[in-house]
């Protein structure tokens, strides 16, 4: 009896003493704000496998959506800040949202411990195919000068077209009326119809219609090029050099992780990124994979506070004027 | 012509290997069984399944993936037929006369017509895919949203004719319904609708969370305060396969559902779900003797069945050649796809022929496999009938409870199952019929959002659903129904005026 009490009291020990220094023990849940199989679900499951090998644990992937994926994140923000919950945010969690959601329960820049930006994906200005503008230059000039009477398409409030078309529209100082679709796939198919002139969105979601010849691209929103649409110039080299932007996903933990977890989690991304297999995956996308400066947790704090601060005034202004 | 075959060949050589028939076989199989689930539907296992299917190449991975879609619309339809549960909108018109027909002891006869509907309106709906699939594509792009809107009304038309009580009723319960689905964020403004303050409701209520209250657990609560009616079911079974005069009556029926679900499956904006509902209205409006409907009628069954199976077939079309999905399932095989690293759109079938016809060919054979785990089945299926009520409605509570949770992992979701349940017990009490509300909550939402859509497209001039023609002519289709089902009944009231006086 006395054996088998200490027996039992040295395997407690062991494992308080293995919990301690061995983390994960078990599987780590990655919360996605969103449905499966759209982008950002996309860009977990891609980088969830090379993760669970780092860590040697499975990340499984848990799709928790609603509410412009405010509803996931708000849930895994109060999960306990173990390890064993960590979630893949993105520009609308972690930037629109406290713009556009008024009960926001976060702060995205105060509530989590960042562990790194996973991968963007570039926004492409598109039109229907009839659009009479040859260029990105004589674009702009049309939607201003057309008013009222463009008509521009979005994938519902809070969505990454209605985000980056708002910004879009402030930037060139024009006023196009907004028509409202459930998602990017309604809104591509009215683009193919020519029932609306122009959107902008995410490359992966207007690559093939663009290859395909069904609509037609007048720029990408980033600095370089992208290999999926080598012909398509950048906004910078079509003269709209302030139109950079680019629909991001990062992984985020909730605040408050023992120091010795956080580390092994950046590790673990960081090995992730450089897969090759996963690297070439998003690239093949039209995604691109964070360059040296913005890796890791302090470059993804920097871009969350910096992108708060860039959507606020912009869609404030968008939401108000709905109401 | 000679393309047609040799791409069919094409595709038959890929769909044929061992590994991909295999794949195919294992899609139907747990498609099948989920579908059987209450609760527990396609978008929720495919999703659970998409990780495993990374390790295979990715004609096969898609092979199994859409045998899982089209196993699970074979399953949803049995367990609408043997416990009254929708598994999706497609399956809410069998309920109507097919768990008629098992209360009847008729649930053999039940399922096997689903069955070999089913597999005749695949067969077709292949076809149909493999001759017709890129000039079709273009039948998605006339329909602009003034087009959905006027298809939508003509769908709430369907909607009244669909009950076999009072059209007053219906019509209460379809706007009852409408209502239900304004709940949520408004879409265009980012406003709450109705959600008095509960974050649950800010994405309004899903469909799976009120099929599965007011059909299922609503039937639970009826058959627990009806003793003896709950007997019927269990001590007559009867045959297990339909006859040649069964067959023979629901053959034309099941020409028709075809015909009608493989169009409106084309259309990417969910026209298919219209395709049972409209499948069903047409049967009991031509039918010699309309009252059999509700109470067991085999065309009831046939019709839906053929509908549902043809339009979750065609709308692979708008997938496979624009690129866009025209359901919740297909926008996760877009997601499978892509993950795989093939991009849906125009150019799938020519950059990737053998993906293509590879996909159209083990939907045919897919089909076939579905006959052949099924017609087996039903035998299985309708002993179930035989298990105690003790023993089966705690079962099917609890695999309600577990499948509504594992759709959005949300507490509330299992606490409003109980609360529809509540109500469609009432309402069932009262003689409401819980359909036209269901049709009513699945158009609702569409109707508003193409409906916003239109006029804000004609700036605010409503002429534009009679200016375009094809909205017109539909408009035209649905005040007829209207006046066709309203009119008898009016009718009828005069006469109960006189009769009375």
């Amino acid at each position: 009896m006395k054996k088998a009490l200490a027996f039992g009291l040295l395997a407690a020990l062991t494992a308080v003493n293995a919990r301690a220094d061995s983390y994960p023990q078990r599987p780590i849940t990655m919360v996605v704000p969103f449905a499966a199989g759209g982008p950002t679900d996309i860009v977990a499951r891609i980088v969830a496998d090379p993760m669970s090998k780092a860590l040697g644990q499975q990340v499984v992937i848990e799709n928790v959506t609603g509410a412009g994926g405010t509803t996931g994140i708000t849930r895994a923000s109060q999960a306990a800040p173990d390890g064993y919950t960590i979630m893949m945010g993105h520009m609308g969690t972690h930037g629109a949202a406290p713009a556009l959601f008024k009960g926001l329960k976060y702060d995205p820049a105060t509530s989590f411990d960042p562990i790194g930006l996973a991968a963007g994906t570039p926004i492409v200005i598109v039109a229907k195919k009839a659009f009479p503008a040859p260029d990105l230059k004589s674009f702009v000039e049309a939607v201003k000068a057309g008013g009222a009477s463009i008509n521009q398409a979005h994938a519902g409030v809070g969505s990454v077209s209605h985000s980056t078309g708002v910004l879009f529209d402030s930037q060139i100082g024009a006023k196009p009326t907004l028509v409202v679709y459930r998602g990017t796939g309604p809104a591509l198919n009215d683009l193919m119809a020519g029932q609306v002139d122009f959107m902008t969105d995410q490359i992966v979601n207007v690559a093939t219609q663009i290859n395909g010849g069904t609509i037609k691209a007048y720029a990408v929103a980033t600095p370089e090029r992208n290999p999926s649409l080598p012909d398509v110039p950048t906004t910078k080299e079509a003269g709209l050099p302030g139109y950079e932007v680019s629909a991001w996903n990062a992984v985020f933990a909730p605040k408050g992780l023992p120091e010795d977890v956080r580390k092994k989690l950046v590790a673990a991304l960081d090995a992730a990124l450089k897969d090759p297999n996963a690297k070439k995956r998003i690239l093949e996308l039209g995604g691109t994979v964070p360059k040296d400066g913005e890796a890791g947790p302090a470059a993804l704090q920097k871009l969350v506070e910096s992108e708060v601060a860039r959507w606020t005034p912009v869609l404030r202004g968008a939401v108000e004027a709905n109401q | 012509m000679a393309d047609l075959f040799s791409n069919l060949g094409l595709g038959f050589s890929v769909a044929l290997g061992l590994q991909n028939i295999a794949l195919c076989f294992l899609g139907c199989l747990v498609g099948t069984l989920i579908g059987v689930l209450p609760g527990v539907g396609p978008i929720a296992t495919i999703a659970m399944l998409l990780p495993i299917t990374f390790g295979l190449d990715p004609v096969g991975a898609l092979i199994m993936l859409a045998g899982i879609y089209y196993g699970a619309q074979y399953g949803g339809s049995t367990t609408a037929i043997l416990v009254n549960i929708p598994g999706e909108a497609t399956s809410v018109v069998t309920t109507l006369d097919g768990h008629q027909m098992a209360r009847q002891g008729k649930a053999g006869i039940a399922l096997g017509t689903a069955a070999i509907a089913s597999f005749f309106a695949g067969t077709v709906a292949t076809l149909l895919i493999a001759a017709l699939g890129a000039p079709l594509t273009k039948l998605a792009l006339i329909f602009g949203p003034a087009e959905y809107f006027a298809l939508m009304v003509m769908g709430l038309a369907f909607a009244v004719v669909l009950a076999h009580g009072s059209v007053l009723k219906a019509v209460a319960m379809i706007l009852v319904g409408v209502l239900f689905a304004a709940v949520g964020t408004d879409l265009e403004t980012g406003q709450e609708r109705m959600t008095f303050g509960f974050a649950f409701l800010t994405d309004g209520v899903d469909f799976s969370v009120l099929a599965m209250g007011l059909f299922g657990i609503a039937e639970i609560l009826r058959n627990l305060d009806q003793t003896e009616a709950r007997d019927v079911v269990r001590e007559r079974i009867g045959r297990l396969l339909p006859g040649l005069a069964e067959l023979r009556q629901a053959a034309p029926a099941t020409l028709r559902g075809t015909a009608i679900g493989a169009i409106l499956g084309i259309l990417p904006g969910n026209g298919a779900v219209l395709g049972p509902f409209a499948a069903y209205t047409i049967e009991k409006k031509i039918a010699k003797d309309p009252s059999r409907f509700g109470r067991g009628a085999i065309e009831g069954v046939a019709g839906p069945e053929s509908a549902n199976n043809a339009g979750a077939q065609t709308a692979f079309i708008p997938l496979l050649t624009l690129g866009i999905p025209p359901n919740a399932v297909m926008a996760l095989m877009v997601g499978a796809m892509t993950i795989h690293g093939i991009i849906p759109g125009p150019g799938v079938m020519t950059k990737s022929p053998d993906l293509f016809w590879g996909m159209i060919a083990s939907m045919w054979i897919g089909n076939l496999m579905l006959l052949i785990i099924n017609l087996p089945l039903v035998g299985v299926w309708v002993r179930l009938l035989k298990v105690p009520y003790r023993l089966m409605f705690p079962a099917i509570l609890m695999f309600c409870s577990v499948g509504i949770y594992s759709i959005n992992s949300l507490p509330t979701d299992v606490m409003l199952i109980g609360f529809f349940g509540l109500m469609g017990y009432l309402l069932i009490k009262f003689g409401f019929e819980p359909a036209p509300l269901l049709l009513g909550f699945v158009l609702g939402k569409l109707m508003e959002e193409y409906l916003r859509r239109s006029l804000t497209l004609s700036r605010g001039d409503p002429m534009v659903f009679l200016e375009r023609p094809v909205s017109a002519v539909l408009f035209i289709i649905a005040f007829a129904i209207l006046a066709a089902a309203l009119l008898p009944s009016l009718r009828k009231s005069r006469d109960e005026v006189f009769t009375e006086a």
